[in-house]
């Protein structure tokens, strides 16, 4: 008995004594192993994002001699995460008014760290064969009429409106509600569901309603035609229950932790500098999602041909 | 795998007619109480669906929480003195094991692991220990396996220090073994799924909130199993020993921990198989190694590279699961031990060649894994998965492809279960679970049955709640079929069972994630692919419990029966399955659990229902959300474990 009570008086003593640990400053167990300078990136589920990390990683590592960590998390925890200093920084985010009023504002443990150079879309999409033989659909206000066409087991009498990850920012359900549309929104779950479930679609020349967004590699692989919502008009989206708008154009942006902007030396001023087009971020997709190189391989190949691009990018 | 066993009681007849009166007395009595209330209830709550007036809405209360715990984080005494210091302490013995890990190398671990094995466990296993490690390498994951080995070896450890204390204080006072039993029964119904976020939201996303949520995942069978070893304990030796004037510090050293050592093993096995099976889950909150592959693979639609991921978590699942039970009955199995490395001696023999492999390997400039041994899978895993789908998606003459299979199933079997469940008034589903929880178990089981139902009802997500169960019951159904009936066929068949081990094995270990890419791929998404996941995840368990359970059977029954003439057939159905009955309900149990873990996975195919819920509040950082799902998750199986449980049942989650 006699280990136990001194094994508890020991992490009594831990937990009381004055060795306080902060939790928000610790990385992981993982980062710096070898002694090398690390950077921890969070990566997103999407492969724009992963585009985006996969060519960071690459110059990171070959041209200024840095280890670099990735983990994957959704995009809301990545905001928690980069405020706390697990992450150093987000590549690719598509605007999260909430975490940036309480992390950039309210707390300052996050910085901007300036456009990615990408300019996103949120839309509906119907594939492009099925808009060419019936040429309305691509308006709502036609939607009802073909809600027949777009039913699934899964949307019973309606027609099925496909959604993607719960991470994603989407409206989709109030705006089916206010636009009185006869359809279901069904939750694929996981991109990758729904890449699979459109893949599917295609193969068989199905028709298909589907929230989805650009820039996006699928598009090359299945040609989709974006269905008109009512016009987005700034401010139309402020209150969540009774949007009845279009998705915003939102130029992408970069997130940093406080702390590394401002003490992570060579990698946050070349991470600060990384900007690129949607040309150059498909072309990488496209080798990672479709011809399904490695991340690292795909960046490889990029930088073989775009020197003259990331050159600007290193630091003087 | 250590299965489950199952007791092989024999009931005799008089205490079966006995049974059947008392099923009926409880069926009266409960009509009875029906015919009372439901009026009552019916009159002040008159509405199909779960009542609006007897919910409660967390929203606001549980959004504050969140708040504050992000706010305070970084600051309050109770995170920066306490749960900050266990934090670090998490981080800093993985990064030390890590570390050593990394500075052993790949020749290093695979020989040391090989050598350890050999010493516990035999020359066959240190073979399969080093081949294991050698096929990690091969696979070009030797560094995220490095990873969820340190994470498993912290994580396991602080389980099963954890759970040994809790246990010794199970085993040592009566009073604190009655409040612990229940408490471990609902931890092991617990879906790891549903705890996720509360652990992430306090310990932020990263490596010591998927320690914590493995620990609390995993302590429960050490604990459990440490009590009962104790409390086992032969009385007889316990007497002798305490007639030679020992104190109960000694008596606990020299005897009873002694005399539990099989248990303690048997527990660690349980822990480090619990331990791993959350490795996957785990990163969905920044686990990172394995998982992260995993995970990642799963975004990016790469069964491949899911694969190549996963079949390092199995082999460390087999190679663990092997050593330690083999292990076990070494300690029962009083033989001469002839191997060169016994006794200390081989521990230091052990100790050095490992260095000498490590040195070795680090003068020749070979630490890490060589890049030019790794073998990529995931190029013909795709392309075999690409032609699966062309071929037999849809379109198939006759018997249909399986997208249009899952979308049967969903149209004839999946939407009238729900819809008839949901279209139940809410006091009537009570009743037909309060009715077959009292028949299977006591008025105990029932009570906590209905209030846990009841509680999803209060959380307000009685209509999702239902909606899972639907997808729960109708894999139970189907799991429960063909389990059975591969069960039967193995149990008569050695040869068939011998087949099936090793096709057992891999799907019990392979992580749940694996599946849900292929089962995308042929079904498509919504509840048919969660529903075919879970499937596919709780069979070996039934198979297992039902071969097991058949085989048991007392020899002489099956003689005597034999010798009065009964077919193959009569003996099955009239002596086998009711004498194994205890095995089968076990099997229905375990169905049950293991089937709502993967179901509400499901929710990340597009099971919907309470499993989007969770996934949603885990990805949007939602706790009113993700909570309360995950709650209505862990009430979705306690009652569902209650329904199902064999009066007498002691064993574990994850058979």
């Amino acid at each position: 008995m006699r280990v136990i009570s001194a094994a508890t008086a020991g992490c009594a003593l831990l937990a009381l004594s004055g060795c306080a640990s902060d939790m928000t400053k610790q990385a992981s167990p993982y980062a710096n192993a070898e002694g090398a300078k690390t950077v921890t990136l969070s990566v997103q589920s999407w492969v724009g994002a992963q585009a985006d990390v996969a060519v960071a990683e690459y110059l990171l590592k070959h041209e200024l001699g840095y280890r670099v960590d990735k983990v994957q998390i959704d995009e809301v925890p990545a905001w928690d995460a980069l405020s706390q200093g697990r992450v150093d920084a987000i590549m690719e985010d598509w605007g999260h008014p909430d975490q940036e009023q309480r992390y950039i504002k309210d707390k300052k443990t996050i910085v901007p760290g300036g456009d990615v150079g990408v300019t996103g879309h949120i839309g509906w999409y119907v594939p492009t064969y099925f808009a060419k033989k019936h040429p309305d659909v691509t308006n709502w206000k036609n939607l009802n009429k073909y809600a027949k066409d777009f039913r699934t087991s899964e949307s019973g009498s309606k027609g099925q409106l496909m959604d993607g990850s719960p991470s994603y920012v989407t409206n989709d359900k109030a705006l089916v509600k206010n636009l009185g549309l006869d359809y279901e929104v069904v939750f694929a779950g996981s991109e990758a569901a729904q890449i699979t479930q459109i893949e599917q679609f295609a193969k068989q020349q199905k028709p298909f309603l589907t929230y989805w967004y650009k820039p996006q590699w699928l598009f090359k692989k299945v040609p989709m035609t974006e269905v008109k919502l009512p016009e987005y008009k700034e401010g139309c989206d402020a209150d969540p229950a009774k949007i009845k708008c279009a998705y915003p154009h939102t130029p992408l942006q970069k997130y940093f932790n406080a702390d590394f902007a401002k003490k992570g030396g060579d990698a946050a001023e070349f991470l600060k500098n990384f900007k690129w087009s949607e040309e150059d971020q498909n072309e990488v997709s496209l080798m990672i999602a479709d011809k399904k190189m490695s991340p690292e391989d795909a960046a490889k190949a990029w930088v073989a041909g775009h020197e003259s691009k990331w050159r600007g990018w290193l630091p003087k | 795998m250590a299965t489950a066993t199952a007791s092989t009681s024999v009931r005799d007849t008089g205490i079966g007619a006995l049974l059947r009166h008392r099923a009926v007395g409880k069926l009266l009595l409960l009509a009875v109480a029906a015919a009372i209330l439901i009026p009552i209830v019916n009159a002040k709550w008159a509405s199909g669906a779960w009542p609006d007036a007897l919910t409660v809405d967390l929203t606001e209360p549980l959004g504050k929480t969140t708040d504050w715990i992000i706010d305070n984080r970084d600051s309050h005494p109770l995170f920066v003195y306490f749960l900050g210091n266990i934090s670090n302490g998490i981080v800093l013995s993985i990064r030390g094991v890590y570390l050593v890990l990394l500075a052993a190398g790949w020749a290093g671990v695979s020989v040391g692991a090989a050598l350890v094995a050999w010493r516990v466990a035999g020359v066959r296993l240190a073979v399969l220990a080093g081949a294991s490690f050698g096929l990690c390498g091969l696979l070009g994951m030797w560094v995220p396996t490095m990873q969820t080995l340190a994470l498993m070896i912290v994580a396991v450890l602080v389980s099963v220090v954890l759970g040994m204390l809790l246990g010794l204080a199970g085993g040592l006072s009566d009073r604190v073994f009655r409040i612990l039993r229940p408490v471990l029964d609902t931890m092991q119904v617990l879906p790891a799924f549903s705890y996720l976020l509360p652990v992430a939201l306090v310990f932020g996303i990263g490596v010591p909130a998927a320690v914590i949520a493995t620990v609390v995942y995993a302590a429960p069978p050490m604990a459990r199993l440490t009590a009962l070893g104790l409390r086992g304990a032969d009385g007889g030796v316990m007497e002798a020993v305490t007639s030679l004037g020992t104190t109960a510090r000694q008596r606990l050293l020299s005897a009873r921990l002694p005399l539990a050592r099989k248990e303690l093993l048997l527990g660690l096995n349980q822990t480090i198989m619990m331990a791993l099976g959350m490795a996957v889950i785990a990163s969905m909150i920044g686990g990172a190694g394995l998982g992260d592959r995993v995970y990642q693979a799963l975004g990016s639609v790469d069964v491949g590279a899911a694969l190549a991921a996963g079949i390092p978590i199995v082999l460390l699942a087999v190679v663990l699961d092997r050593v330690t039970g083999a292990a076990g009955e070494r300690l029962g199995a009083n033989t001469q031990d002839n191997s060169p490395l016994r006794g200390r001696r081989g521990w230091s023999v052990a100790a050095a060649v490992t260095v000498v492999a490590a040195l070795a390997a680090r003068f020749a400039d070979r630490l890490e894994w060589p890049e030019s041994w790794i073998v990529n899978i995931a190029e013909p895993v795709n392309t075999a998965k690409e032609w699966m789908v062309d071929h037999i998606y849809t379109d198939v003459p006759v018997v249909g492809g399986t997208a249009d299979w899952a979308a049967h199933f969903t149209t004839w079997v999946l939407d009238p279960i729900r819809d008839g469940l949901q279209g139940l008034p809410w006091w009537s589903v009570l009743l037909i679970i309060a009715a077959l929880a009292w028949l299977i178990g006591t008025w105990q089981t029932a009570l906590t049955a209905v209030l846990a139902m009841a509680a999803t009802g209060v959380l307000g997500v009685w209509k999702p709640s239902l909606d899972t169960l639907a997808q729960v019951l109708a894999a139970v159904a189907v799991t429960v079929v063909i389990g059975f009936a591969v069960g039967i066929a193995a149990a008569r068949s050695t040869r068939l069972e011998a087949l099936l081990r090793p096709v057992l094995d891999v799907f019990q270990t392979m992580p749940q994630f694996v599946y849900l890419i292929p089962v995308v791929a042929l079904f498509g998404i919504g509840r048919a692919p969660a529903v075919a996941a879970a499937i596919v995840y709780a069979l070996p368990a039934v198979i297992r419990i039902t071969t097991q359970g058949l085989r048991q059977v007392n020899g002489a029954a099956m003689e005597s029966s034999r010798s009065l003439g009964a077919t193959n057939w009569q003996q099955l159905r009239q002596v086998q399955l009711p004498l194994a009955r205890p095995a089968l309900l076990l099997a229905v149990n375990q169905a049950v659990v293991l089937i709502l873990a993967v179901v509400v996975i499901g929710g990340l195919v597009g099971g919907g229902a309470l499993g989007y819920e969770a996934v949603f509040g885990l990805a949007q950082g939602d706790l009113a959300t993700g909570l309360v799902a995950g709650t209505a998750i862990v009430c979705l199986g306690l009652m569902l474990d209650r329904v199902t449980q064999p009066t007498e049942r002691r064993t574990k989650k994850g058979a």
